[in-house]
């Protein structure tokens, strides 16, 4: 038999159908869904008179559009259109049978964070949501995609996604990190290095010593930005870090099945020789703490770069970055570390896991943020809050003088009151940085949560490594 | 979903690269729960101001392009978010088509559920329609689906290629849902199986 990736390996084992173009269908093991991008898919369903195929594959939980605020059960805390959401996901979970974890119960939180805690996200599994971070799962192995409302309604009718396979793109990062360099400034140096549609196309694995050595949650964090630079998703074929993580979680197999699944899992890899269409491989040690300057993923550099000029970039660039540039309000040639910061964000399902919550506590610690900054942490579920507040690391938070908040995606996106005012800065630990992602005209620096720590104690962008 | 087959019609020329899917529709417009109505809040941020004032300088503005049915975009055009909204918003300010270098992978499969066709080609081919397009009323678009070809004002035809499923879908206004359930024999094959192979799940 040919050598195959991991790609090619989870994706023989999902192909329900195949045409002679190879359209295929994909069979779908992990359907989540959330309040915003599935109204209409519902809608859909019950206009054509149909059913949910698979209800028990799919997992329902409100996070974009839910106030992070106490006192949220109260729908009278909530807008107007939030409750609007929040209710028909509620009305179309009961309706159609579906797993769900509302606000109210302290499982709740983004869906990307609560799929993997709760052991719905397995190594070897097809997982879709209709949310372009479901790339997010791939750290577990599994081949995960974001999908339009449409195909939402069509995952969940039929329980398979209409695809045709991409192609294979190997990331490999070598050797170690320094000290202060974390999984998020790998995929955002990975970014800067192919460009947002450098994956267009491809779905990438990561492999090589630096990834190897990442926790679960670093490795999310890694595969949660591949959208970002344009790939279809990401890959990290699943090890003992991987087993490890999943064991005993609440819908993880268990007895004879685990032994079974593990025979499976253990697999999923990439056989030597296999071909990739494209290879990039960066060195560990050569990454530094990164920031972005610009409106885009793609403008990365290293913390101790200056702020680049329009005439530094080629084609169709040029005009982007001079665009960039006025919208952040930044002089080329300026130091990045000189860059001052009003509002520190820190959550989001890049950054918003306990050892998130953890690194940038570690900053924190008997330290307090500037006069006059906003900081907010806004853990990724619930669990993640009780954990960090068993751990002592809330009480550092609000010692520091962060807002502690509740679960959800909050600043992220800026769908609910949690926005960034005009003009304002922030250094964030999101994954966009699109002119308004925050909020209208709000300029967004994505940072680790180290970085975001460390620049809510100075006041600007600040290098994590003087601090440590 | 309506039917593509052929589209005359005026261009706009957005150059701008990495157009992403904040700046197609704004997330405040996402708290909706229906498919319609977007159209007037597509480019949101960049169409009117603060007070709702239209910018008279952005390109849907001006008189000569209020009526566009086709973009021309730079290069990797609806990336970041899945929001099918995007398409959505598109859609219902009446453009049918859009043409770019390259195109983010959720977004392009977005287009094809709602009745838009975007097509890549090569930058010579985007430079020259981007310069029709400078040209407004004055430089009518046809693009006809059914030959896979883009005739400009000036009579030159550009010839581009689009998947054959998605063509056929898009020409036949197919409901995807309607056409899997015609496999159903091979899902329900296929979920018996893996359910042996992979209990688990
Ligand atoms: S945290 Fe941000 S990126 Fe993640 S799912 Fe929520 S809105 Fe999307």
């Amino acid at each position: 038999m040919s050598p195959k990736t991991l790609y090619d390996k989870i994706w023989d084992a999902h192909v329900a159908h195949e045409a002679e173009d190879g359209t295929s269908l994909l069979y779908i093991d992990r359907h989540l869904v959330h309040e915003v991008t599935s109204p209409q898919a519902f809608e859909g369903l019950r206009m054509a008179g149909r059913k949910v195929r698979a209800p028990e594959k799919t997992i329902a939980v409100p996070d974009h559009n839910v106030p992070t605020t106490a006192g949220r059960e109260n729908p009278e805390q909530m807008t107007e259109d939030s409750r609007i959401q929040v209710a028909a996901l509620d009305t179309n979970a009961k309706e159609f049978g579906i797993h769900y974890y509302p606000v109210s119960d302290i499982r709740q939180g983004i869906v990307h964070i609560v799929g993997p805690e709760q052991g719905w996200t397995l190594p070897g599994m097809t997982v879709v949501c209709g949310d372009s971070h479901t790339a997010t799962h791939g750290a577990f192995g599994a081949l995960a995609h974001g999908i339009g409302t449409s195909e939402v309604e069509h995952v969940l009718a039929t329980q398979t996604l209409i695809q045709k396979k991409s192609k294979n793109m190997k990331v490999e990062i070598t050797g170690k990190l320094n000290p202060g360099v974390t999984a998020k400034d790998i995929t955002l140096a990975v970014i800067g290095a192919t460009g947002t549609a450098g994956g267009t196309g491809y779905v990438i694995e990561y492999c090589g010593e630096a990834i190897r050595d990442l926790s679960m949650e670093g490795r999310m964090t890694v595969c949660n930005m591949a959208i970002e630079g344009g790939a279809r998703a990401g890959l990290i074929a699943p090890d003992e870090t991987t087993f490890e993580y999943v064991k005993g979680r609440p819908h993880a197999p268990k007895g004879a099945q685990w032994e079974a699944a593990m025979d499976w899992w253990k697999t999923l890899y990439t056989d030597e020789g296999a071909h990739f269409d494209k290879v990039i491989t960066l060195k560990g040690e050569e990454i530094e703490p990164v920031v972005t300057w610009g409106t885009s993923p793609e403008d990365v550099l290293p913390i101790s770069a200056n702020v680049p000029a329009p005439e530094d970039f080629k084609g169709g660039k040029v005009d982007a970055a001079r665009r960039a540039l006025d919208y952040m309000g930044l002089t080329p040639g300026q130091k990045l570390t000189d860059i001052e910061i009003d509002t520190v964000f820190i959550g989001s399902c890049t950054n918003g896991r306990i050892e998130d919550l953890r690194a940038a506590a570690a900053i924190l610690k008997g330290k307090k943020i500037k006069d006059g900054m906003r900081a907010m942490v806004v853990p990724g579920s619930g669990l993640v809050r009780a954990q960090a507040e068993e751990e002592g690391l809330a009480d550092i938070f609000k010692e520091a003088g962060f807002e502690w908040r509740l679960a959800g995606c909050s600043m992220c996106l800026a769908m609910n009151p949690d926005q960034l005012s005009e003009g304002e800065r922030c250094a964030s630990t999101s994954n966009r940085n699109f002119e308004g992602r925050q909020g209208y005209k709000g300029r967004t620096h994505l940072v680790s949560p180290a970085m975001a720590a460390a620049a809510a104690v100075t006041g600007h962008l600040t290098d994590v490594r003087e601090m440590m | 979903m309506e039917k593509f087959t052929k589209l005359t019609g005026i261009a706009a020329p957005m150059p701008l690269v990495n157009i992403d899917t904040d700046m197609i529709i704004p997330k405040v417009f996402l708290k909706t729960i229906k498919r319609s109505g977007l159209g007037v809040n597509l480019f949101d941020e960049m169409r009117y101001d603060r007070q709702g004032n239209e910018i008279p300088d952005f390109v849907l503005n001006k008189p000569q392009y209020r009526e566009t049915k086709i973009l021309i975009a730079g290069d990797n055009f609806g990336c970041g978010s899945s929001r099918e909204h995007a398409p959505w918003a598109i859609a219902d300010f009446g453009i049918r088509c859009v043409i770019s270098t390259s195109f983010a992978d959720i977004f392009y499969n977005n287009c094809f559920k709602n009745g838009i066709l975007p097509i890549v080609l090569p930058q010579e081919d985007v430079d020259k329609l981007m310069d029709d397009a400078e040209r407004g009323a004055n430089a009518v678009v046809t693009v006809d689906l059914e030959n896979q070809t883009i005739q400009g004002p000036d009579g030159g035809t550009i010839n581009f290629d689009v998947d054959p499923f998605k063509k056929h879908c898009l020409l036949n206004g197919l409901d995807d849902i309607g056409l899997t359930m015609e496999k159903a024999a091979s899902i329900d094959a296929f979920e018996a199986e893996a359910s042996q192979a992979r209990p688990w799940v």
